[in-house]
């Protein structure tokens, strides 16, 4: 989202900078290289997917989706989404309400610990949970005990995903509310709105975008998601197999086509997200030049 | 619609597997058994609908056999384990899990079938590669998992270490020269034995690739006669494929006799004859009779026997500091 900013006053800052430019051909070379670096390394491989899902026709491809333990992992997928995105969402909020709108000891600690997830492997993201819910765990004898199952189960997955994608919102989150500062929501109260009101009619309309693309970000990695999820899953075939781990099973028995049609729609995935940001990109900058404009011609008056 | 919400969570945090107990059962194999039990299972299902008339189904767990160790340790319901090493079990056994006498258990040490280390090589077999000194002649790539953490790479660290020790009169000094020499000709370690499967015949790297005899006729017949060879070495180890109940998960599972009885599966005529033809060497005369043809003939020597027991081998050889350990420092 800091990415917008920029690229506003960027926008806005273009005109004087013509007399600096480099010349064409130092410009059309760079994005020469940039088209084939990409071309190489991102559309090649992923139009290749594409490809080798489709190898054997179209048939196989879908009777390669409707195989038994392919439509659990793709079950599984979508319920470990359902639950992660929404308690990250409500983290997410938050956290970045919190950090964006109030001064308070530790803000920088609780900074540091929601950008903990990024710096973390996901394989120790997924092994700290075995140490605590595993059979020689921390809780392992009281949960056995008491016949609940965490770890090589889905609530595992679920722990895990949380995890790792915990920070995706509040950081797409914390600039935005920055940006737009305190003004809107103060002359909110002074006008006699409650907080829950303010939040919902003043806070949330100017963050939604951002919002909205911490929340497919935080999808995107949610059924993504492959080492954490690989520790705790415990790898049982259409129990607990996930997309991701699922596409590795497959290949692993030299079921490259199969393995390449759930790949597929892991690809699809990506390119909707993709589609979706940058919708949502174009939404914002056409909104915040619209304001601009509006600023400027109050001004000029 | 409160109550709904109630019983969906009940039924995910409760554990999936609880509500139908005896019906289900789990199986935690080792890495490269999936053709294997993808064939035996539908088998065992149908002989138990025959003989019970009960409807039951089997789940898969497939990773390296330590692996899936460590995660019953930690938890995994599985009851039963198929393991391709004997400390793999023993493992868990040092848990409480698996009674310490689980070798008596069943037939054969509790090993239904067994393989052994041989070569696959490009086609032609351009190096000339016939056993196992030939592997540590210098300008040789040899792919091979590593011992720490697959059966694969200890059974075939171990073979070369007992062909050494036979061809130099035990002379122990002399065979750890030799494994050192053979380790240095051996450019990646791969953690399971797909892996290394994997980066000799996809990424096409080294000369030979050492791993289960099952594993080599099967890269074979799924990635095609033209490309490979299998070469058999003159002598080589026996790898038994143990196998045990997890006595602690069925108990509260309920499903001991389900589990006994697939296990006892695994010996009979029908499933042997799958193991024959997966190339696993199966325990039954008869069945290997009936595929003599694809087993060609070379000496097997029984690790216990030879080198020991399994736990002394285990720390000599695989432990922190172990022989292993410090030939391959060696090499770095």
């Amino acid at each position: 989202m800091a990415g917008y900013v920029s690229k506003n006053i960027r926008d806005a800052t273009s005109k004087s900078q013509r007399g600096t430019e480099e010349s064409p051909l130092v410009k059309w070379t760079l994005v020469a290289l940039s088209g084939t670096f990409l071309a190489v390394f991102l559309l090649i491989p992923l139009a290749n997917v594409f490809v080798q899902a489709l190898e054997k026709g179209w048939d196989l491809y879908v009777s390669a989706l409707k195989e038994p333990d392919t439509v659990s992992a793709i079950k599984l997928t979508v319920i470990v989404a359902a639950i992660t995105v929404p308690l990250n969402t409500l983290f997410g909020v938050c956290a970045a309400w919190a950090v964006a709108k109030f001064e308070f000891r530790g803000k920088s600690l609780l900074i540091t610990l929601i950008d903990l997830p990024f710096s973390v492997s996901p394989v120790v993201a997924g092994l700290i949970y075995v140490v605590m819910f595993g059979l020689q765990g921390y809780f392992g004898r009281w949960l056995d005990d008491h016949d609940i199952k965490i770890i090589f189960a889905v609530p595992g997955i679920v722990l895990a995903t949380i995890f790792v994608t915990f920070p995706f919102v509040a950081r797409e989150l914390i600039p935005v509310m920055q940006a737009t500062g305190r003004e809107q929501e103060e002359a909110a109260l002074t006008l006699g709105a409650g907080g829950l009101k303010t939040f919902w009619y003043v806070t949330l309309p100017s963050v939604k975008w951002g919002l909205l693309y911490g929340v497919i970000l935080c999808n995107a990695r949610a059924m993504g998601e492959f080492g954490a999820v690989s520790v705790v899953s415990g790898h049982i075939a259409g129990v607990t197999n996930t997309m991701p781990l699922h596409v590795e099973k497959l290949y692993n028995e030299y079921q490259g086509q199969a393995a390449f049609a759930v790949a597929s729609l892991l690809a699809l995935l990506a390119l909707v997200t993709l589609g979706v940001k940058t919708l949502l990109e174009w939404k914002q900058s056409r909104e915040f030049a619209r304001a601009q404009q509006n600023v400027e011609s109050m001004m000029n008056k | 619609m409160k109550i709904r919400l109630l019983l969906l969570a009940a039924s995910l945090f409760g554990g999936l597997a609880a509500s139908a107990a005896e019906t289900r059962l789990l199986n935690a194999s080792f890495d490269i058994s999936r053709e294997l039990f993808n064939q035996i299972n539908p088998a065992f299902i149908a002989h138990w609908k025959k003989q019970t008339g009960q409807t039951i189904s089997i789940n898969q767990s497939h990773a390296g056999s330590s692996k899936q160790a460590r995660s019953v340790i930690d938890g995994l319901e599985a009851d039963v384990v198929t393991f391709n090493q004997v400390t793999d079990v023993d493992a868990i056994a040092s848990k409480g899990l698996i009674p310490s006498d689980w070798r008596q258990k069943f037939p054969n040490n509790s090993s239904p079938f067994a393989s052994t280390i041989v070569f696959l090589v490009r086609k032609g077999n351009p190096k000339g590669i016939k056993d196992w000194d030939d592997l540590i002649k210098p300008g040789i790539s040899v792919i091979v998992p590593n011992p720490k953490t697959s059966g694969n790479g200890r059974y075939s660290y171990l073979a070369a270490y007992a062909f050494a020790l036979k061809k130099l009169n035990k002379d122990e000094a002399g065979a750890r020269d030799f494994v050192a020499k053979l380790f240095n000709n051996v450019p990646i370690l791969d953690t399971g034995g797909r892996g290394a499967t994997t980066t000799f015949v996809q990424r096409e790297i080294g000369d030979v690739l050492l791993t289960f005899e099952a594993e080599v006729f099967l890269t074979i017949k799924e990635l095609g006669e033209s490309k490979f060879d299998a070469v058999v070495p003159s002598y080589s180890i026996e790898a038994e494929m143990p196998v045990a109940v997890v006595d602690r998960v069925v108990k509260r599972r309920n499903s001991e006799t389900l589990a006994k009885a697939y296990l006892e599966f695994l010996y009979s005529e029908e499933a042997q004859n799958v193991v024959a033809k997966s190339f696993y060497r199966p325990r039954s005369e008869k069945a290997l009779q009936s595929a003599s043809a694809q087993f060609k003939p070379l000496e097997l020597f029984s690790v216990e026997k030879v080198l020991g027991d399994w736990e002394t081998v285990q720390k000599t050889h695989f432990g922190e500091n172990g022989v292993f350990d410090r030939i391959y420092q060696r090499k770095q």
